[in-house]
C-alpha cells in the first residue's frame, strides 16, 4: 500500500511540485510498480552487491592543469546572472 | 542507405547537393525523427568536403546524433522542456571523434525524454513514427536515431542504450544497432540518466558501416573514469561458433515464430544449444530500481539556475526548484525521479537498491556460466512487434517490454540487434549477446546471420 502522504513526501524529497490529481495518479501507479518490485524479496540476502561492472579501482589522471571553461562560457546557459556570477534563489526562508 | 551508396551519390552529384537533398527530405518527412536539423553546419561541412578540405575515415558522411549527446553550440534538449533552450559549450567525446574524422553532423535525433522510455512517446517534441507504419512507434529511447537509418534520413547514427534503447528501436525499424561493452566508449558529454548502465553506440544499415562508426568512437578518454581505454578494429573472421538460445528470453507467437526459423538457419552453420538463466526472473525489477535511483540523483542538477528552463522570477529555493522541475519535466521523468527517491530513502535502501545490486551479481554469474559453454547467446530483441502509438499506456506494461534487453546492461555486456526480415510487414530483430569486449565476434556473427537470413527469406 502506498499512501497519498508518501507520494507527497517523495515529491518533496525530489523537489517536484505535484497537483492533487497527479498525486492520486502516481499513488496508484507506484503501488503497482512497487508491488512488482517485491519480487526481489525472494532473492537471497547472502550475495555480494555489484555497484559497477568493470574491474577498475581508483582511476586518477595525471595531476596537470588542463583547459577549463571561461567565465562567459560557464554563464552562457544561465537565465539569471549578475556581475559574472550565477544568481540563485533565496536560501533563507 | 549504406555508406558505399552515399559515397557514390556524393561523387556523382557533389557532397553539397547530396546534403541539401537530404535536408530537404528530412524537412518534408512525417517521421518526426529529428529535434534539430543542423542545416548550416552540415552544408558548410559538405562544401569543405567538395573542396577536398574535409578528411578522415568518415569524411563527407552524414551522421545523426541522439539529442542527449552534447554538441557545442547546437541545441541539446534530451527531448525535455527543461533543456529546451540548452546549447552546450563543449562537444561530447564521441562528437569530437566524429568531427576529427570528417563526419557531417546532420541533426539531433528525437528520443524519449532523458532516454526514459521504450517508444519515444515521452519526448517533449512528440512521438517518432515507425517508417514501416506511421501508426506505430519506432521504439525507444533512441527512436529517432533508428528511424533515420531505416528511412534514409541519415547514413549513420549514434544512440545510447541504458536498458535496450539502441537495440529496441533498431529492432522496430529493421536496422543494425550495437550496445557496446560498458567502458568501450567514453560517456564524456553524454547527458547522464543511469551512469552505471548506459553506453553510447552505433546504428547503421550494414555491419561494415556499424563497425566503421564504432572504430571511430571507441577508445581512450581520461574524462570518463569508467572508460576502459581500449580501441576497436573490425577484422573479418567468420568461424563456427557455439550459440546458446536463452530460455528465459522469449516473445509472443509472431516474434517466436520468426525467431525459431532463424535458429534453424543458424543451426546449419553453428553448434546451437539451450541455456537457462534463473536470475533473469529478477532482472527487470532490479534494472528499474537501479535506473530510477541513479536518475533521481543525476537529474537533481536541473534546478533552473546554471542552465536549462528557468522561471522569470527567483523565489525561495524550495518553491523555485520545485516549480521549475514541475514545469520542466514530463510525467515519465517525474515518475522515475520520484520512485528513485523513494527507493533510496531511509528505510528502503536495503529492500530496493541494495537488493537490486545483489541481483546484478547473480545476473553476471549466470552470464559467466553461460559463456563458459557458449561463444554467443541469442534471443528475440523485443518480445513483440512494434507497438501501436498509445498502446502501452500503463507504465508497468511499458517497462515489461524491456525484459529481453535489460539483463545485458546490468552485466555491462555487448549486444547487437540483427534485423531478420518482416512479420506482417513489420521488422523483427534478433539479439546477439557476447562476452566482455567481444564486439568483433558479435559483428562477424551478425553479418553472417544477416546474410544467411536474407538468402533464406
Amino acid at each position: 500500500m502506498v499512501s497519498i502522504e508518501e507520494v507527497y513526501h517523495t515529491a518533496e524529497l525530489a523537489k517536484i511540485e505535484i497537483s492533487e490529481m497527479e498525486a492520486e495518479k502516481f499513488r496508484k501507479e507506484f503501488e503497482s510498480i512497487l508491488e512488482y518490485f517485491d519480487i526481489l524479496d525472494e532473492v537471497e540476502e547472502d550475495v555480494e552487491p555489484t555497484f559497477q561492472v568493470l574491474p577498475l579501482k581508483n582511476v586518477f589522471r595525471e595531476d596537470e592543469p588542463g583547459e577549463c571553461l571561461t567565465q562567459d562560457e560557464a554563464l552562457k546557459n544561465a537565465t539569471h546572472k549578475e556581475e559574472g556570477y550565477f544568481k540563485g534563489p533565496r536560501v533563507v526562508e | 542507405m549504406k555508406v558505399g551508396e552515399w559515397k557514390e551519390k556524393g561523387e556523382s552529384q557533389g557532397c553539397y547537393d547530396a546534403v541539401s537533398e537530404l535536408i530537404e527530405k528530412i524537412e518534408k518527412s512525417k517521421l518526426n525523427a529529428y529535434i534539430t536539423v543542423c542545416r548550416e553546419e552540415a552544408l558548410r561541412a559538405a562544401e569543405e568536403y567538395d573542396k577536398g578540405r574535409l578528411k578522415g575515415k568518415l569524411a563527407g558522411i552524414p551522421v545523426a546524433v541522439k539529442d542527449n549527446i552534447s554538441t557545442k553550440g547546437v541545441l541539446t534538449t534530451c527531448a525535455s522542456k527543461i533543456l529546451s533552450n540548452y546549447k552546450p559549450v563543449f562537444d561530447a567525446h564521441v562528437v569530437e571523434r566524429l568531427k576529427a574524422e570528417g563526419a557531417i553532423i546532420i541533426g539531433k535525433a528525437n528520443m524519449d525524454e532523458f532516454a526514459m522510455g521504450t517508444t519515444t512517446e515521452t519526448s517533449y517534441y512528440g512521438v517518432v513514427h515507425n517508417p514501416y507504419d506511421l501508426d506505430r512507434v519506432a521504439g525507444g529511447s533512441s527512436g529517432g536515431s533508428a528511424a533515420v537509418i531505416a528511412a534514409d534520413e541519415s547514413v549513420l547514427a549514434l544512440g545510447s542504450d541504458t536498458g535496450g534503447s539502441i537495440r529496441c528501436p533498431a529492432s522496430f525499424c529493421g536496422v543494425f544497432g550495437l550496445k557496446p561493452t560498458y567502458g568501450l566508449i567514453s560517456r564524456y558529454g553524454l547527458i547522464p540518466y543511469a551512469n552505471s548502465l548506459e553506453q553510447i553506440g552505433p546504428i547503421a544499415d550494414s555491419i561494415e558501416d556499424l563497425a566503421m562508426l564504432l572504430e571511430v568512437i571507441a577508445g581512450k578518454d581520461v574524462r570518463d573514469s569508467t572508460n576502459a581505454g581500449r580501441e576497436f578494429r573490425f577484422v573479418q573472421e567468420p568461424r563456427r561458433l557455439k550459440v546458446g538460445v536463452v530460455k528465459e528470453m522469449g516473445g509472443n507467437e509472431e516474434v517466436m515464430g520468426r525467431f525459431n526459423e532463424v535458429v534453424e538457419v543458424i543451426k546449419q552453420h553453428h553448434e546451437v544449444g539451450e541455456v537457462s538463466m534463473p536470475s533473469f526472473k529478477y532482472a527487470l525489477a532490479a534494472y528499474y530500481i537501479i535506473a530510477m535511483s541513479e536518475a533521481s540523483s543525476n537529474l537533481a542538477r536541473y534546478d533552473g539556475v546554471r542552465y536549462g528552463y528557468a522561471l522569470e522570477k527567483l523565489d525561495s529555493w524550495r518553491r523555485y526548484f520545485s516549480k521549475v522541475r514541475a514545469e520542466g519535466f514530463g510525467e515519465e521523468v517525474k515518475r522515475r525521479i520520484m520512485l528513485g527517491s523513494y527507493a533510496l530513502s531511509a528505510g528502503y535502501y536495503g529492500k530496493y537498491y541494495l537488493k537490486a545490486q545483489k541481483v546484478r551479481t547473480l545476473v553476471i554469474n549466470d552470464f559467466k556460466r553461460a559463456f563458459e559453454k557458449y561463444d554467443v547467446l541469442i534471443s528475440p530483441t523485443m518480445p513483440a512487434l512494434p507497438f501501436k502509438i498509445g498502446e502501452l499506456a500503463d507504465p508497468l506494461t511499458m517497462y515489461k517490454a524491456d525484459v529481453n534487453t535489460v539483463p545485458i546492461n546490468l552485466a555491462g555486456l555487448p549486444a547487437l540487434n540483427v534485423p531478420v526480415g518482416f512479420v506482417k510487414k513489420l521488422p523483427v530483430g534478433l539479439q546477439v549477446i557476447g562476452n566482455y569486449f567481444s564486439e568483433n565476434m558479435l559483428l562477424n556473427f551478425g553479418k553472417q546471420v544477416g546474410e544467411l537470413w536474407s538468402q533464406a527469406d
